[in-house]
């Protein structure tokens, strides 16, 4: 399977990521690279091979729902790039 | 000083030689001087080694001394470290100061270990030759017209130039091992889970695993057995003991059964690795380990399948960088979709842009069957191969990558070559297998690799017999053309 260069704006979109007109043709081809490299898995028979999503197996361990964790606001703030009265800036999103 | 390995540095420092000041500040002098020349460090941290190293020298002064006592080392910088800049090679966390320790830096700070620094990596770990950091290559210390290695390059060239003794490093297709084989060094991949991820930056999940990187087997056992061990924090952290990786070391391998699969040996391997892997294996003969011939007929499907996994699960979990919370974000956004797609243009790289756009595709609606399932499915296949391998054999081994370093730019343009790299080293970690890298030959005069893979939990046979051959031999010992 490939994809074409108006494939690449749907998914730029999905991924939120910006893909400039003057690299869409590039990203094609490479992105179709890797894509036609990994469709000879196309040809292996897996019928009734349960698909594998953890090397041993395992699964979610749960815990017991309790706070174990202090309240680190200021300190996990720190990184934001806006900020203001302890809050997350972004551009205004309902009118 | 810095041609000690981190036994012997613990040695002298046990019998007071020297200090641990004193040797922290030979690397911190070391790094200032060369790193310029090899760009393996990022952000050196002076200060706080020196205050590590005193608090060090107070300790065993004192008599309380640690399994890493006033021993310096380099993290890599995907290791979230408190109050340092923690980049993990990329624009996007140009700026990020990790509000926390990774739990296997917390590990290593127990044990006593000095950090010197952060290390160079490409970009989120993804790549083979350090090209994709946002920092600028590496230079491979035995021909700096060469590739490191990657993703793991700036910890493997920091431990070939003697500019600390032991690094961590971290692989999801090979990228401790690859770097260690093209640098000269030792490097170990542990068993899946073995290792915390707290605090270390996803990549692929499921495939994800930390680990030491030194000049020898024996120092890697020293280094493992500081970062091992169950998590609570890491969902997947193995809840299990950890077994004494370097009691074990001094035991013979004789009678051992070593699988040599033949899939590993095929044409896209240099004929001169091919000749210094078969002479190491030879010296394992030698040893008392007897040679089986193996197959693990779904090898040559592992980089495919991991080029379905790996990008799926990156694509998920950098999602996280929406240029809100922490990381770059772009100017005067015109609307929240504005803010994400540009911010993430403008800080990810060009491969990781590839990676996280070829994830959003096998993951996407209608075409999630045909890749992403099918992937997992095949991904059965590769593990099932190696637990059948492991009925007949103790170890594996095989060449760690199939030719020695290669100038830069020369696979750049091409990614699907690049990927090829990690030929023998992907499918450990689809399986989620143990397997370390050692030195095992010269070819033009730059290292190549030894690969040993092992049974799950099982690091302490492939760690013994790496100890082994290299008490019997020196390629470990190895200095590159210059570096004094």
């Amino acid at each position: 399977m490939s994809i074409e260069k108006g494939d690449i704006e749907k998914l730029s979109r999905l991924a939120r990521i910006n893909v400039s007109n003057d690299v869409a043709d590039i990203v094609t081809d490479r992105v179709n690279d890797v894509l036609s490299m990994v469709d000879q898995l196309q040809a292996i028979d897996t019928t009734n091979v349960e698909p594998m999503a953890h090397p041993q197996d395992a699964t979610q361990r749960l815990r017991a729902d309790e706070i174990t964790e202090s309240n680190q606001r200021q300190v996990l703030m720190s990184n934001a790039p806006a900020q203001e009265d302890g809050l997350f800036l972004v551009p205004k999103v309902i009118d | 000083m810095h041609d000690l390995t981190i036994v012997e540095i613990k040695q002298a420092l046990a019998s007071g030689d020297f200090s641990s000041k004193e040797v922290t500040e030979h690397f911190l002098a070391r790094i200032k001087r060369l790193n310029p020349t090899y760009n393996s460090f990022v952000t050196p941290m002076e200060a706080q080694a020196l205050a590590s190293a005193e608090q060090a020298d107070k300790d065993i002064a004192a008599g309380k001394q640690r399994l890493l006592c006033g021993i310096p080392f380099a993290h890599k910088d995907i290791f979230c470290t408190l109050g340092t800049k923690t980049s993990c090679g990329s624009k996007m966390l140009n700026d990020f100061v990790a509000p926390y320790d990774a739990t296997v830096v917390s590990k290593l700070k127990q044990s006593g270990a000095v950090c010197l620094g952060k290390t160079n990596m490409d970009e989120f770990a993804m790549g083979s030759s350090n090209e994709t950091s946002f920092y600028g290559p590496v230079k491979n210390p035995w021909d700096t017209n060469c590739v490191p290695g990657g993703s793991s390059g700036g910890s493997a060239a920091a431990v070939a130039a003697r500019l600390a003794p032991g690094a961590t490093a971290t692989d999801t297709g090979g990228s401790i091992r690859q770097p260690a084989a093209l640098c000269g060094v030792t490097g170990l991949k542990p068993t899946y889970g073995r290792v915390s991820r707290w605090g270390m930056i996803a990549f692929a999940s499921s495939l994800d695993q930390g680990g030491p990187m030194a000049r020898t087997a024996e120092d890697c056992a020293y280094m493992l057995q500081s970062m091992s061990g169950f998590d609570e924090k890491d969902s997947t952290s193995a809840d299990r003991e950890v077994d004494d990786f370097i009691g074990p070391l001094n035991q013979s391998i004789a009678g051992t059964k070593i699988g040599v699969p033949k899939e590993f040996f095929d044409e896209g391997l240099n004929s001169d690795v091919e000749a210094a892997v078969q002479q190491a294996l030879r010296e394992y003969e030698k040893l008392g380990a007897t040679l089986v011939d193996i197959e693990l007929p779904h090898s040559s499907l592992a980089v495919p399948t991991y080029y379905v996994l790996a990008p799926a699960e990156a694509s998920a979990n950098l999602s996280r960088f929406d240029g809100v919370r922490y990381g770059h974000r772009c100017q005067d956004p015109e609307d929240l979709m504005d803010l994400y797609c540009r911010s993430r243009e403008e800080g990810f790289g060009e491969e990781v842009q590839r990676r996280i756009l070829v994830g959003a595709y096998v993951l996407s609606a209608g075409y999630y069957d045909a890749y992403y399932r099918k992937a997992q499915q095949v991904r059965r296949l590769i593990k099932n191969d190696f637990v059948s391998a492991f009925e007949k054999v103790d170890i594996i081994a095989g060449p760690t990558c199939p030719s020695p370093a290669f100038e830069f730019g020369a696979k750049s343009d091409n990614p699907v070559e690049m990927y090829l790299e990690d030929i023998y080293t992907i499918s450990v970690n689809l399986a989620g297998l143990p397997a370390l890298s050692h030195p095992c030959g010269l070819v033009n005069g730059k290292p190549t690799g030894l690969q040993l893979i092992g049974d799950y939990w099982d690091e302490t046979k492939i760690l013994r017999a790496a100890h082994q051959y290299q008490q019997q031999t020196d390629w470990h010992a190895g200095t590159p053309d210059g570096i004094e």
